[in-house]
């Protein structure tokens, strides 16, 4: 690949990265990541991608951007107030970077298009608030060998994991949905707005990180932390025979949605 | 049931020493079910957390039945469905 005077202008702070250089910017450029979920974590994850120079990002997001979702999704200004979310999101990425290719998807992803979706790009980042769409998002990167990041928040905490195929999943982990009226939902819970920012950018390093292929992913470790007292864990975990996808005795051979209660504010006022 | 202090066993039973989370957990009871550990932690929802007993995860089903011994590493590992 030849790089422009402007791409090496652009990029010469991850080129004069031993780490990085030419080559790894250039694997970078050549990266395909699809961003499910264009809020909290898909925002700064989707910002911090488009600015590396993300040859291909896709986001996917069937909502319009609603007065609450500003405290956090910095992705979203004032002006967006009922703009797709997805729309929204590209002209904040092509503003950043015009070398990036942006795809929308203004949909959510069920059991029946998420194959589809994921198939052309190279790397998945879970930005999703809903149980069901995390463990559909870990199934279909199981069934379809597709590596991804697992990111979830709560108040002041958050976690992440790297999933590469043939290494622990996020049901290795944590097996199967928890039962609808054990979780708290949005409004009840709360998120401080850092907390999401915190988390995506973790989930955009492991991104670059796999396209560079430098370093350790979070793969078979569980990053907790506790933004309250910022503390940082990793916990080790590894690969479960137990698990219902890819353990010895795996129950769950296809794709399903699951059920939960919506967490919409909204209906709630 | 209750949690001590370093050192001070005044029951006169054994100690448990376990590690939950990264840190060392002192207990004076000696036969403990993951149950019982999650209530002492005031885990309220067991629901919303995964258990791993020395690196392997113990089955939600079982968390009644199964033994913590002196000298084991507990993580426990809770959901997070946010992300919006």
């Amino acid at each position: 690949m030849k790089f422009t005077d402007e791409q090496l202008e652009r990029y010469s702070r991850h080129i004069i990265l031993q780490n990085v250089g030419v080559t790894g910017q250039e694997k970078i450029m050549n990266g395909k990541v699809l961003i499910i979920g264009a809020g909290g974590l898909g925002a700064p994850a989707a910002l911090y991608l488009a600015a590396a120079g993300v040859g291909t990002i896709g986001i996917v997001d069937g909502d319009v951007v609603d007065r609450t979702n500003l405290q956090r999704q910095v992705i979203h200004f004032t002006p967006d107030l009922n703009k797709p979310k997805v729309e929204s999101a590209k002209e904040k990425m092509e503003a950043i970077n015009p070398d990036v290719k942006v795809v929308t998807y203004k949909e959510l992803v069920f059991a029946n298009n998420i194959e589809g979706i994921i198939k052309d790009y190279d790397f998945i980042v879970d930005g999703t608030d809903n149980f069901p769409a995390k463990f559909l998002i870990n199934d279909a990167c199981v069934f379809n060998k597709k590596p991804f990041s697992h990111g979830g928040i709560l108040r002041f905490d958050g976690q992440t994991m790297t999933y590469v195929p043939g290494e622990a999943c996020y049901r290795c982990v944590f097996n199967s949905p928890p039962p609808k009226d054990a979780v708290p939902t949005c409004s009840q819970a709360g998120v401080l707005g850092a907390i999401a920012g915190m988390l995506g950018t973790i989930q955009a390093a492991e991104v670059l990180k796999f396209f560079i292929g430098e370093g350790e992913l979070l793969t078979n470790r569980l990053l907790v932390f506790d933004a309250l007292n910022m503390t940082f864990r990793t916990a080790p975990v590894k690969k479960n025979p137990n698990c219902p996808i890819c353990g010895d005795n795996p129950t769950v051979t296809e794709l399903v949605d699951a059920e939960q209660a919506m967490c919409d504010l909204r209906s709630r006022m | 049931m209750t949690l001590v202090g370093c050192g001070n066993d005044t029951k006169g039973g054994k100690e448990v020493k376990i590690v939950v989370n990264g840190k060392e957990q002192v207990l004076e009871q000696e036969k403990l079910t993951v149950t019982e550990l999650l209530e002492i932690n005031k885990v309220d929802m067991p629901d919303m957390v995964s258990v791993q007993l020395n690196g392997e995860f113990a089955k939600r089903e079982e968390f009644a039945r199964t033994q913590i011994n002196d000298g084991d590493e507990i993580d426990f590992l809770y959901f997070m469905g946010g992300g919006k």
